[in-house]
């Protein structure tokens, strides 16, 4: 697995694309526990980018230190040109990046509307003692993304009254205010029905699809890492044990091994 | 980049002419106030200054609350506005009303700030303590400083009106007129505030903090801003009983005031503005009453007033019409 490892290096610049993320030797222990070991990995920008490894694999861990929750104990992460290591969630927010959670984290005894009102203040950095929350231009675009969810019919629904699938998708609507240049989507199907996760990821990436956004999607659902994937990452105890296009990775004897279980561990 | 299409809402419209239509007739309300209290008896005059020159103290407690934190402590802000006020009345020669009320709020306020950086960072039992604390350090040094008065506090004379002297036969009515109409501006104020950006980002606040900074909201600054607010308009609170008692004490930031504060606004709940002075007269109608005819037991019939409150209306007063409206917009999917 080391020489795979230390091939990725070499393997992750994507070709033709100008390079919006870069993470560079991203350690990260809890005690004994190796959350991310000797991470190298850069993204291209309009990216797709799947995120794929069994429960503990280090994926929520990378996409936690990509946004600023925790801090890595070394390494480096690059937005740009601008080394985002050791900023606060909120400046990182304001620097283009955004996120949904696996556990949709909304605002439970707002409506629907008020939820991306709260959004759209929050990224224009244009908070007001005067000026209405419900001001024509911002409920307008609000309705526009709500729309492209297909979530008007929920518009002035409280968050608490709303279904699980419901929630998913809005609290991606909300991490989508202010057009993010990097959006990272934990789990977005997880918690939703087997039938239903097609149908929903169909209208993620239709509202996604008009913007030239870089995504980077954890994912447990092999069939939607395919479909949706233009690459995969796969994390096993902390480290990258692939990174290529989703068929080549997904084919690999480790990811067999380790993440989809079809070939059987040694 | 493409950029989200503006188009138009189907549900929009009307939004700026509906505020407008609040603050009017917020306005027309103020006044229709302040000329009834030429016909009212003194009593009540005076018991509805007192009230709205609480409930503005009981607002700021309301704007902690929207942002999920309560100031058991807000008799701090009540007491330097009212000293700042007696004081400058008494040392500096300032005798306008509407000036000492400012005066009260600006004081409550340089005296909040240092204090709100770090208060920002504390919810729940830990913020309510402290602020408690902040109160009852205020209230040990007032007790302790001679020049203040010490536990007997001092008097403050007469104020003036936009330069006019103020009879005895006009005092009690000028007093409550400035008190009706600098309270009632604080509270439309304070209702555009609720509906403004920051308002719904200090709503969004006290539902979930992760979620706010992830979006690019600052819940520390949210924090900060509110505890400043809170203290401006407890100070003015100070400051306009000050005027209307002429005299002040250290009791002012004692935690039972304190308390009476929180007891109004926890009657009000944290959804209306108008709430808060309808629950500070009643609070005063109790008070006067139970006190005029159970002297000896009228905290009793306070606590049973509450234990009502709380069992048959536990999101406040102001759930009576600020639900019903909601539930309506629901409804009819409008906003």
């Amino acid at each position: 697995m080391n020489a795979v490892i230390k091939s990725l290096a070499e393997v992750t610049p994507p070709v033709g694309r100008d390079i919006l993320l870069r993470a560079t030797g991203i350690e990260k222990r809890f005690g004994a526990v190796v959350a991310a070991s000797g991470i190298e990995i850069a993204v291209g920008v309009g990216e797709r980018v799947s995120l794929i490894g069994s429960n503990g694999a280090g994926k929520t861990t990378f996409v936690n230190m990509i946004t600023g929750y925790l801090k890595p104990d070394t390494g480096s992460i690059l937005l740009g040109d601008r080394d985002i290591t050791r900023l606060a969630p909120r400046q990182i927010t304001q620097l283009g990046v955004a996120r949904s959670f696996q556990i949709p984290q909304l605002f439970q005894e707002l409506s629907v509307l008020d939820n991306m009102l709260v959004a759209t203040a929050c990224r224009e950095n244009r908070l007001s003692f005067w000026q209405t929350a419900r001001r024509d231009d911002a409920v307008d675009r609000a309705d526009a993304l709500l729309a492209r969810f297909n979530l008007t019919e929920h518009r002035e629904r409280r968050v608490a009254e709303l279904p699980g699938g419901v929630r998913k998708l809005l609290d991606i609507a909300m991490a989508m205010t202010g057009q993010p240049r990097l959006l990272l989507l934990d789990e977005p199907t997880s918690g939703v029905s087997a039938e239903e996760k097609f149908p929903m990821m169909e209208i993620i990436m239709t509202a996604l699809g008009q913007e030239p956004m870089t995504v980077l999607f954890v994912e447990h659902d092999m069939d939607i890492v395919e479909r949706y994937a233009d690459r995969v990452v796969a994390f096993y105890s902390g480290r990258i044990i692939a990174d290529d296009t989703p068929q080549a990775a997904l084919a690999t004897d480790d990811v067999r091994r380790y993440v989809t279980g079809t070939l059987r561990q040694e | 980049m493409q950029s989200i299409p503006l188009s138009s809402s189907p549900f929009g419209a009307s939004r700026t002419s509906h505020r407008k239509a609040v603050l009017l007739a917020g306005l027309a309300f103020i006044a229709v106030l302040v000329v009834a209290g030429a016909f009212m008896p003194k009593w009540l005059t005076f018991l509805l200054t007192m009230a709205a020159s609480h409930g503005l103290v009981s607002l700021g407690i309301v704007l902690l609350m929207r942002g999920g934190v309560v100031s058991f402590g807000q008799g701090l802000v009540f007491a330097v506005g009212g000293y700042a006020a007696a004081l400058a009345f008494n040392k500096l020669g300032i005798t306008d009303a509407l000036g000492l009320a400012l005066m009260g709020g600006v004081a409550a306020l340089v005296v909040a700030a240092p204090f709100a950086p770090m208060l920002a960072r504390y919810r729940g039992i830990f913020f309510a303590m402290l602020t408690l604390a902040l109160s009852m350090v205020c209230y040990g040094v007032l007790v302790k400083t001679n020049a203040l008065g010490g536990s007997d506090g001092f008097n403050m004379g007469r104020a003036t009106l936009f330069g006019q002297k103020l009879s005895d036969a006009r005092v009690g009515y000028a007093l409550y007129g400035v008190t009706i109409a600098f309270s009632g501006v604080m509270a439309l104020l304070a209702r555009a505030y609720f509906d403004s950006t920051r308002g719904l980002v200090t709503q969004a606040v006290r539902e979930n903090e992760l979620r706010v900074e992830y979006l690019g909201g600052s819940v520390k600054q949210a924090m900060s801003i509110n505890f400043l607010l809170a203290a401006f308009v407890g100070g003015a609170g100070g400051a306009l009983t000050v005027m209307s008692l002429g005299h002040i004490d250290p009791n002012f930031s004692y935690w039972t005031t304190s308390g009476e504060f929180v007891f109004v606004a926890i009657l009000a709940g944290w959804q209306s503005v108008l709430a808060v002075f309808v629950a500070s007269t009643l609070l005063e109608i109790v008070r006067s009453f139970s006190s005029l005819y159970f002297p000896n037991t009228w905290q009793l019939s306070l606590g049973l007033f509450l234990l009502l409150m709380i069992r048959f209306l536990p999101r406040g007063i102001g759930s009576l019409w600020v639900d019903r409206v909601g539930g309506k917009r629901a409804k009819g999917g409008r906003a």
